[in-house]
C-alpha cells in the first residue's frame, strides 16, 4: 500500500519538476527577449519554417474539418428544419474550438517535433556546449527566435485555418447540401461575434507558448545518442498535444468569462 | 592565470574527479595525460563552467568561477577558448560561417573584415579554399581544425584543447603541435592540452600532469616525467598493460 503511495508520489513530484522546468525556460526566454539582443535573422528563418512551411497542412486541416463539420451538422439540423443555422454553428465552432485546437495539434506534429529534434541533436553533439563556450546563451540563440516566431505565426495560422474552414463549410452547405446561401450567410454573420474570433486567436497564442517551450525544453534536456533524440522528439509531440488539449478546456472556461458565447 | 583546487565531480554513482589540484601560470602550456575515460574531458568542461563541480574551486585570472550564472560566465568564456574533442561544429553552418560565428556574435558586421579574418584562420589551420563545405563533409581531423579556428579567432588569452591531434595523420598532427607552440610564443596564450599523444606532449609541454583515478598523480616537467621511476607512469609512457589488474 505504501508502495503505491510512494509510486504515485514520485510521479506527481516528477510532474511538478517537469512543469517547473518548462516554466523556468519560459521565464528565461521572456527575460532574454526584454534584455538581450534578438537574432532577427534566425527569427526570419523560423518564420519561414513555422509559418510558411505549415501552410499546406493548415489549409487542408481547415478545409476538411469545415467541410465535414458542415455536413454532419446539416444531417442533424435538417431533421429539425434548421438547415440554414448550419453556418452559424460551423463558424462559431471553428473560431472557438476546432480552428485553434486542430491547428495547434498539426503544428505540434510538424514544428514541435522538428524543434526538439534539431535542438536535441545539437545538445547531444555538444553544439549546445559549443554555443555556451563561445559565450552565447542557448536560450538567446535557440529558444528566443523560435518562441517569437511561434507567437507571431500561430495566431496567423489559426486565422487562416478558421477562414478556410468557414469557406469550405459554406461550399459544402451551398454546393452539395443545397442550403439557401442567403440565410446561411445571414445566420452565420448574426451569430458569429468578434469575440469568437478573438477567443480563437487568444487560444492560438497560448498554444504557441505551450508548444514552443515544451519542445525546446525536451530538446535541451535530450539524452545521449540517437535514441535520446528520438525519445525527446516523441515526448515533445505527445506532451505538447496533451498540454494543448488539457489547457484548451481551462482556456475555454476562463475565456468564456471574458468573451461569453452566444448571441446577446 | 588558471588554478584548480580540490575539484570533485560525480555523475550518477560514478566518481569521476576526486579532488583535482592544478596550477597553470600565465603563458605556460600544461599537458594533461591519462587513461581514456579518466575524466580529462570532464575536467576541461569544468574549466569553462560547462559543468558544475560537486566541490572545489576554479580560479581564472583571480576570479572563482564556481557558482557564477550562465550570463556572468560569458565574460570568462570570451577569455578562454575550448576545442572540443569532436570539434562540435554547428552542422547547419558552412566552415566559413562556423569560423566567423564568434566574430558575428561579437557584433562584427563588416563582411569584408570577417572574410579576411576567416581566410587568415583557414591559412593557419591549412584548410584554404574549404570555406563553403558543410561539416558533414569534413573528415574528423578537418572538423577539429575548423573547431580550433573557431575557438582562436577572437584571440582568447587561454585555450583548452581536448585531444587536438587524436585521429590526425602525423603531418597534420605536427602542424597542430607547431600551431599550439606558435600561439604560445607569439600571443603568450596560456594553454591546457589533453592528449594521448606522448610525442606531441613532449613537444609542446612546459609541464605535464598525469590524471589517474580522479586525481593528479604526477605533476612536473617533461624531463621529470621521463626520469620518473614510477611504474604506473612508465607503463603509461611505454603503453604497457601488463601491470594492470
Ligand atoms: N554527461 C555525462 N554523463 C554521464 N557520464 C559521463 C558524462 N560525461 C562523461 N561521463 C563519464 O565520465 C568518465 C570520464 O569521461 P571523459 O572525461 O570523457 O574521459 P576522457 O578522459 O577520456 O576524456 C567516463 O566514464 C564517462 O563515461
Ligand atoms: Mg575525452
Amino acid at each position: 500500500m505504501t508502495r503505491i503511495f510512494t509510486g504515485v508520489g514520485a510521479v506527481v513530484v516528477a510532474l511538478f519538476i517537469y512543469v517547473g522546468e518548462v516554466v523556468v525556460l519560459a521565464a528565461e526566454t521572456f527575460a532574454s527577449i526584454f534584455s538581450q539582443k534578438i537574432r532577427w535573422r534566425i527569427f526570419m528563418d523560423q518564420i519561414v519554417e513555422i509559418g510558411l512551411r505549415s501552410q499546406l497542412v493548415v489549409v487542408i486541416t481547415g478545409a476538411f474539418t469545415g467541410a465535414v463539420f458542415a455536413a454532419q451538422t446539416f444531417f442533424q439540423f435538417n431533421k429539425l428544419g434548421m438547415g440554414s443555422a448550419v453556418g452559424a454553428v460551423v463558424s462559431v465552432a471553428i473560431c472557438r474550438e476546432l480552428g485553434p485546437v486542430l491547428t495547434a495539434l498539426m503544428v505540434t506534429g510538424r514544428v514541435g517535433a522538428s524543434m526538439s529534434a534539431e535542438i536535441g541533436t545539437m545538445k547531444v553533439t555538444e553544439q549546445v556546449d559549443a554555443l555556451r563556450a563561445l559565450a552565447v546563451h542557448p536560450v538567446d540563440y535557440l529558444v528566443v527566435p523560435r518562441a517569437l516566431a511561434m507567437m507571431l505565426s500561430m495566431p496567423l495560422l489559426v486565422a487562416e485555418c478558421i477562414g478556410v474552414g468557414i469557406a469550405a463549410g459554406y461550399l459544402v452547405a451551398i454546393g452539395l447540401l443545397e442550403i439557401n446561401g442567403t440565410y446561411y450567410m445571414a445566420n452565420m454573420v448574426r451569430w458569429t461575434q468578434m469575440r469568437d474570433i478573438v477567443m480563437g486567436l487568444s487560444k492560438a497564442f497560448c498554444f504557441a507558448l505551450l508548444i514552443v517551450f515544451i519542445s525546446c525544453h525536451k530538446g535541451l534536456t535530450s539524452r545521449e545518442g540517437a535514441v535520446g533524440v528520438g525519445k525527446a522528439t516523441t515526448e515533445a509531440v505527445v506532451d505538447s498535444s496533451l498540454a494543448v488539449l488539457i489547457c484548451n478546456f481551462f482556456l475555454t472556461m476562463a475565456l468564456n468569462i471574458i468573451f461569453p458565447a452566444g448571441y446577446q | 592565470m588558471l588554478a584548480v583546487r580540490g575539484l570533485t565531480k560525480s555523475i550518477g554513482t560514478q566518481e569521476i574527479l576526486r579532488g583535482v589540484d592544478l596550477d597553470v601560470p600565465k603563458g605556460e602550456t600544461l599537458v594533461i595525460i591519462g587513461r581514456s575515460g579518466g575524466g580529462k574531458s570532464v575536467l576541461l568542461k569544468h574549466l569553462v563552467g560547462l559543468m558544475q563541480p560537486d566541490a572545489g574551486e576554479i580560479w581564472i585570472e583571480g576570479q572563482n568561477i564556481i557558482g557564477l550564472s550562465e550570463r556572468k560566465l560569458a565574460a570568462i568564456r570570451r577569455k578562454v577558448g575550448i576545442l572540443f574533442q569532436g570539434g562540435a561544429l554547428f552542422d547547419s553552418m558552412t566552415v566559413e560561417e562556423n569560423i566567423a560565428f564568434p566574430l558575428r556574435e561579437a557584433g562584427e558586421r563588416d563582411s569584408k573584415v570577417i572574410r579576411e579574418q576567416v581566410n587568415e584562420m583557414l591559412e593557419v589551420i591549412e584548410l584554404e579554399g574549404q570555406q563553403k563545405k558543410m561539416p558533414v563533409n569534413l573528415s574528423g581531423g578537418m572538423k577539429k581544425r575548423v573547431g580550433l579556428a573557431r575557438s582562436i579567432i577572437r584571440r582568447p588569452s587561454c585555450i583548452l584543447y581536448d585531444e587536438p591531434t587524436a585521429g590526425l595523420d602525423p603531418v597534420v598532427s605536427d602542424s597542430i603541435n607547431r600551431l599550439i607552440r606558435r600561439l604560445q610564443e607569439r600571443y603568450h596564450v596560456t594553454s591546457v592540452v589533453v592528449t594521448h599523444d606522448m610525442k606531441s606532449a613532449f613537444h609542446i609541454a612546459d609541464h605535464i600532469a598525469y590524471l589517474h583515478e580522479g586525481r593528479v598523480y604526477f605533476h612536473g616537467t617533461s624531463a621529470e616525467l621521463e626520469r620518473s621511476g614510477d611504474t604506473l607512469i612508465q607503463d603509461f609512457l611505454l603503453g604497457r598493460s601488463e601491470g594492470l589488474p
